[in-house]
């Protein structure tokens, strides 16, 4: 079943389109690694799909109406922000907001804590974490609103290594029982491991889709990054590993 | 407040003043003044009264308010002036009337510049009134109209001093301010039959009352200001329902005005009036 | 929680109480009573009933606007420094009150009076959210605020000022500090109309705010509608601030102590400091309106001077924690 549906995705910043007539499908069970440089139009295309930004074209998500698309998607923003010195329960709790009461009771708040390993944090002030804690507090909150879609806006930039590679299993097990993510990755290492599929942006405009192995060509990182690296099979599965930069 | 002075000592200390600051021209055997300025609502008032014609140049902006002047048709004959040292300089007076707490800035300065300038304390008292109409004639040089207004006046207070047992008054004005003990107000009320709530409740002078005490003191009238024109909070008061439901039980309640403020026969105006209100009450 | 609401709930009837009881004209307990509930006692009855209840009342009322709309003026702009009085939020009601009053509009129909001050404090609400954009940074905010208080005083002093009344322009004191003394029922039910729908306006906000505590994406996608929240905010704020301050003049500091004080009791979450603060903020205007009678009895002083002199401390001591963890 097809969870999010892009069609011709326009963004513009004044007159310049940073989002370029994307389209795309996101179907459940896929875990989709969103890649692209600085600038790209990853997180205009992750804001435009959710209807958070003005948008030319389609996007099924953002034709739902408030309610309806806060239990279809859940999303976690590339800013970090918790405002309050609330608990990490009560801030994980505002992810079942969109199902009646932000309960911090609720079955789904202890399984998100408990997949981000954030079992003995319940009663932790959040904002008193570290940067990384708080990141996993964050993606336990988006977790908790158990959406078929989890929409994520580079959620493992900044975790140390166990945090990123525990977050990334999280996103595929998600894949594995039938919902599906979406998430803008820089690590191209962590995507081309984990994700089931790939985008490739390039200056607002599509520039690959498909498997790990089909999107990072040689050619391709090359042409968008300016980089060479070193891609193999390994009984873990794939690994890539950038190398250098081109010229 | 110099109320409690005796009217000759002032008046001995009010030309000492006039005479340390003008030389002899401004003594009592000398030409009397051609041209006054009044820059106090109440030498104002003296100062019409009993100025020959042409000799009082300009009066004070407040002769003018009806809410303050009792002479309003009066003070429009002759120039206003807003109590400021430039304005009156220029004007070249010989003589200045001045009240002791208005203008000092101005006073001062006028002084300095030469102007012989004398200052009147605020009436106090019905029996400081003649005393202060005489002193003010004294300087004007006009001490034989001065008498005969005084003696008037004295005639007009006796007949109009009550012998009716007193009933209790009150005097409310805007942000709950009332007369007490030692004021003008206060001796109006004495002399036309009221016992004033505000000295009784102790108050000394002007002060505030607050309003659950005017309430819980029940006058039997209650004597309020005119409101003025456009709003302000410290007149609301006058409109509260607890002062409008003690209103109701208190009688005829009178509102004072411009009589009231300044020792002039004005005075006995407010007296004629506050005398029928108590022979209104039972 | 539970009983952080339970106890602030008592501070507000006691202080209530004690406001109905302490007054210049010295009443016994019993007596008050008496007076109040049976009408029995004469003047007494006139006392308790038109002076002191309308007071007490509206210092209920005008305390819990303010506690409350600081809290939510804080929730929606995520910054601790947002309060009715700082962003100059009061003031400008204050203005729209003043001029009611000078126009003459107010003597011709008595809710012109609230209702001018709610468009002028619903004009500086949403000139603060245009100015100090949507998450509301410090500097930005207190520079908009500060900018926002001086215009809307100077307008004021100059309406009061023209005015043809002499009472007028010594006012300007008890519209910039406050004071609720010989207020009657009439001010009662003007502002309490105003107070109670802006209050519940603000008291529905809480989800949402509670969801803008992950930012305004996150918020949006949670399902909140942030153009209504930010209406919500921007008319309960001017109904509750701006009926405050019609009858009881610009009281400052209330909407900043009380959810800071109380912020940690209950969770920090802007749900649940909406109602706290509103009983938080009754207790503070209370206490000070009952201070004022008690430090000088005599000398109407203004509610203000007490709150700033409590709420400054705290304000400073806001900045200093800001600065330590912006630095």
């Amino acid at each position: 079943m097809t969870l999010m549906a892009l069609d011709a995705l326009t963004v513009r910043r004044g007159t310049r389109p940073v989002l370029d007539g994307v389209t795309l499908r996101v179907d459940e069970g896929e875990f989709v690694g969103l890649l692209g440089p600085n600038g790209a139009g990853k997180t205009s295309l992750l804001r435009g799909a959710l209807g958070l930004l003005p948008i030319g074209g389609h996007s099924s998500l953002a034709a739902l109406a408030p309610g309806a698309r806060a239990r279809a998607a859940a999303f976690l923003p590339q800013g970090r922000e918790i405002a309050w010195p609330v608990s990490v329960e009560t801030l994980v709790a505002l992810g079942r907001a969109p199902h009646g009461a932000a309960d911090p009771g609720h079955p789904a708040v202890a399984l998100a804590l408990a997949r981000m390993g954030l079992d003995g944090y319940r009663g932790r002030i959040a904002t008193a974490l570290s940067g990384g804690e708080q990141a996993r507090v964050l993606i336990a909150r988006a977790l908790a609103q158990e959406t078929p879609l989890l929409i994520a806006d580079e959620p493992v930039a900044g975790l140390d290594p166990e945090a990123q590679i525990r977050a990334m299993q999280v996103f595929a097990g998600l894949a594995g029982e039938g919902r599906a993510v979406i998430a803008s990755i820089h690590d191209l290492g962590l995507a081309a491991r984990h994700c089931s599929r790939l985008i490739l942006l390039h200056r607002g405009r599509l520039a690959a889709d498909g498997t790990p192995r089909e999107v990072l060509t040689e050619v391709r990182l090359a042409e968008v990054f300016g980089i060479r690296g070193f891609h193999a099979e390994t009984p873990d599965g794939p690994v890539f590993q950038p190398l250098g930069v081109i010229r | 407040m110099s109320g409690s002075r005796r009217g000759s000592d002032r008046l001995a200390a009010v030309l000492c003043l006039a005479l340390g600051g003008a030389g002899p021209a401004a003594a009592e055997t000398a030409q009397p003044p051609a041209r006054v300025v009044s820059m106090n609502l109440c030498t104002d008032q003296l100062a019409m009264l009993l100025a020959a014609p042409g000799q009082l140049v300009s009066v004070s902006h407040m002769a003018t308010d009806p809410l303050s002047s009792a002479m309003v048709e009066a003070a429009q004959a002759y120039r206003a002036n807003h109590g400021q040292a430039e304005e009156v300089y220029m004007m070249r007076p010989d003589l200045v009337l001045a009240g002791t707490y208005t203008s000092v800035a101005a006073v001062d300065l006028l002084r300095q510049l030469g102007v012989p300038v004398v200052q009147l304390p605020p009436v106090n008292a019905l029996s400081e009134v003649a005393p202060q109409i005489r002193e003010v004639a004294v300087a004007l040089g006009r001490a034989a109209e001065g008498e005969a207004l005084a003696a008037r006046f004295e005639a007009g207070l006796a007949a109009l001093s009550s012998d009716l047992p007193p009933v209790s008054a009150a005097l409310y004005y805007p942000n709950g301010y009332t007369a007490g003990e030692g004021t003008l107000a206060d001796d109006v009320l004495g002399h036309t039959g009221f016992r004033n709530v505000g000295a009784e409740a102790g108050l000394t002078g002007g002060g505030t009352l607050p309003l659950e005490r005017l309430v819980m003191a029940e006058p039997r009238l209650i004597v309020t200001s005119t409101p003025y024109p456009g709003a302000s909070r410290s007149e609301e008061i006058l409109a509260h329902p607890a002062l409008a439901a003690l209103r109701r039980t208190a009688g005829v309640a009178v509102t004072t005005d411009a009589d009231w403020i300044c020792g002039t026969p004005a005075l006995l105006d407010a007296m004629a009036a506050m005398g029928a209100a108590r022979e209104a009450l039972p | 929680m539970k009983s952080v609401f339970f106890l602030l709930a008592l501070l507000v009837a006691a202080l209530f109480v004690a406001s109905l009881l302490i007054g210049p004209a010295g009443i016994g307990f019993g007596d008050s009573l008496a007076a109040l509930f049976r009408g029995e006692g004469g003047p007494v009855v006139l006392v308790m009933r038109e002076i002191r209840l309308p007071r007490a009342i509206l210092g209920l009322l005008a305390g819990a606007a303010l506690g409350l709309s600081g809290a939510a003026m804080q929730g929606y702009l995520r910054n601790p420094l947002a309060e009715p009085g700082l962003i100059g939020v009061s003031a400008s009601a204050a203005l729209g009150a003043v001029i009611a009053l000078q126009t003459g509009a107010a003597a011709a129909v008595a809710l012109a009076l609230p209702l001018s001050a709610l468009a002028g404090a619903g004009i500086a609400v949403a000139l603060i959210l245009l100015l100090a954009g949507p998450r509301g940074g410090a500097l930005a905010l207190i520079l908009a605020g500060i900018a926002i208080s001086a215009l809307a005083a100077a307008l004021m002093s100059l309406v009061l000022n023209l005015s043809p009344n002499p009472f007028a322009g010594m006012e300007i004191v008890y519209w910039m500090m406050g004071s609720l003394a010989d207020r009657s029922m009439t001010h009662v039910a003007l502002a309490a109309p105003f107070i109670l729908g802006g209050g519940l306006v603000l008291l529905s906000l809480g989800r949402g705010l509670d969801a803008l505590t992950l930012g305004e994406d996150a918020a949006q996608s949670l399902g909140v509608n942030l153009p209504r929240l930010r209406l919500g905010v921007i008319l309960g704020t001017a109904a509750t601030v701006g009926a405050a301050t019609a009858v009881a003049g610009a009281v400052g500091f209330i909407g900043l102590v009380v959810p800071h004080l109380l912020r940690r009791l209950v969770g920090a979450r802007p749900s649940a400091l909406l109602p706290a603060s509103a009983l938080g903020g009754a207790a503070m205007l209370l206490a000070a309106d009952i201070g004022t009678r008690l430090i000088a009895p005599d000398a109407d002083l203004k509610l203000g001077v007490l709150t700033a002199l409590v709420g400054a401390p705290f304000f400073l001591q806001l900045i200093w924690s800001m600065r330590r963890v912006e630095a």
